[in-house]
């Protein structure tokens, strides 16, 4: 357990120093530079005009279907990993489970591809 | 020893700063971002477990993915949040009768676990000692062989969820010009290439 800790410090280290650099450059912009704000400077300038409207607006749900589809895959893979690790140890049977697993995962996939869901047009 | 305790003070804090600022962030994107940050905290405190593989599956999967999936939804709402937030004093009861519901559950976890005989028997039992298996593979050795219903439940899930996810939004689109890729290919020169002899001041 401590050793496994200790191989992670070098990783707090770069933590500490991003959060520590982050945190300079803010603070020393505030002091450093000279800050006179005033309405004008503020306000939202867009090549000369307010902006029309929200930036957020509905777009479409297929973007909406890439990122499910790519969740689903992403979940997948991450079963694979201790899988690999372990495949020594779990036989032919934990080999076969999984084999059965992807081909699950197979049907879905062919049924996406016959239905068109991965082309954009 | 210090050093981990701090690391878990600090974890620990902003996980739950982050979780407050979720909930109270006035722009939802901004909540998003912060929820991301806790799932990073969250990580960081499942390394201090020693549970190194969730650790990165919390990145990976919820920090590159649902995260994203979480921004798409918010962004394509298009609610009016303020609208929605009026509505905040009339739900309030129910939210802190469920809010209260999970504070009696995580009490009743946690007095199950510290004051039961044999936490000891139980937490020794399963899991080999950390030195000799580490975790992604101590949780190979269970996942793929002992819980292997569960595992293909896991499949079937993600099954119904593709299929779900096409259903309720795939649409054909109608007078789209696709590139049909087998077609071009099977295309023949015989068929689309003909040489004609012209006859010199005729034309064809």
């Amino acid at each position: 357990m401590e050793d496994l800790l200790s191989e992670y410090f070098a990783i707090l280290v770069f933590l500490g120093i991003a959060v520590g650099l982050s945190v300079v450059m803010i603070v020393a912009s505030m002091i450093v530079a000279r800050q006179h704000p005033d309405s004008e400077k503020l306000s939202a300038y867009e090549c000369g005009f307010e902006a029309f409207d929200d930036a957020r607006s509905r777009f479409d749900v297929r973007f909406y279907l890439v990122t499910l589809l790519f969740i689903i895959f992403d979940l997948e893979v991450a079963f694979l990993f201790p899988w690999a690790v372990s495949l020594g140890k779990i036989g032919l049977f934990g080999f076969w489970s999984m084999v059965v697993f992807l081909g699950i995962l197979t049907i879905g996939f062919v049924y996406e591809w016959r239905k068109g869901a991965l082309e954009w047009e | 020893m210090v050093v981990q305790a701090l690391a878990f003070y600090l974890f620990a804090a902003v996980t739950v700063a982050c979780g407050v600022m979720v909930i109270t962030a006035r722009n939802p994107v901004h909540a998003v971002l912060f929820l991301i940050l806790a799932f990073f905290n969250a990580a960081g405190l499942f390394v201090l477990q020693g549970a190194e593989f969730l650790a990165m599956i919390l990145v990976i999967v919820y920090v590159g993915a649902v995260a994203v999936l979480f921004l798409f939804v918010v962004m394509m709402l298009d609610v009016n949040f303020a609208e929605l937030r009026a509505g905040f004093a009339k739900y309030l009861p129910i939210g802190a009768v469920i809010s209260l519901i999970l504070l009696v559950e995580l009490v009743l976890l946690g007095a199950g676990w510290a004051f039961n005989s044999e936490t000891a028997v139980i937490a020794s039992s399963p899991t080999p000692p950390a030195a000799d298996v580490h975790n992604t593979e101590a949780l190979g050795m269970l996942l793929y062989t002992k819980y292997v219903y569960l595992f293909q439940g896991a499949g079937m899930i993600l099954l119904v969820a593709m299929v779900g996810a096409i259903v309720l939004t795939h649409r054909v689109r109608a007078g789209v010009k696709r590139q049909r890729i087998g077609d071009q290919v099977a295309r023949s020169s015989k068929d689309e290439v003909k040489v004609v002899k012209v006859q010199t001041g005729s034309g064809i």
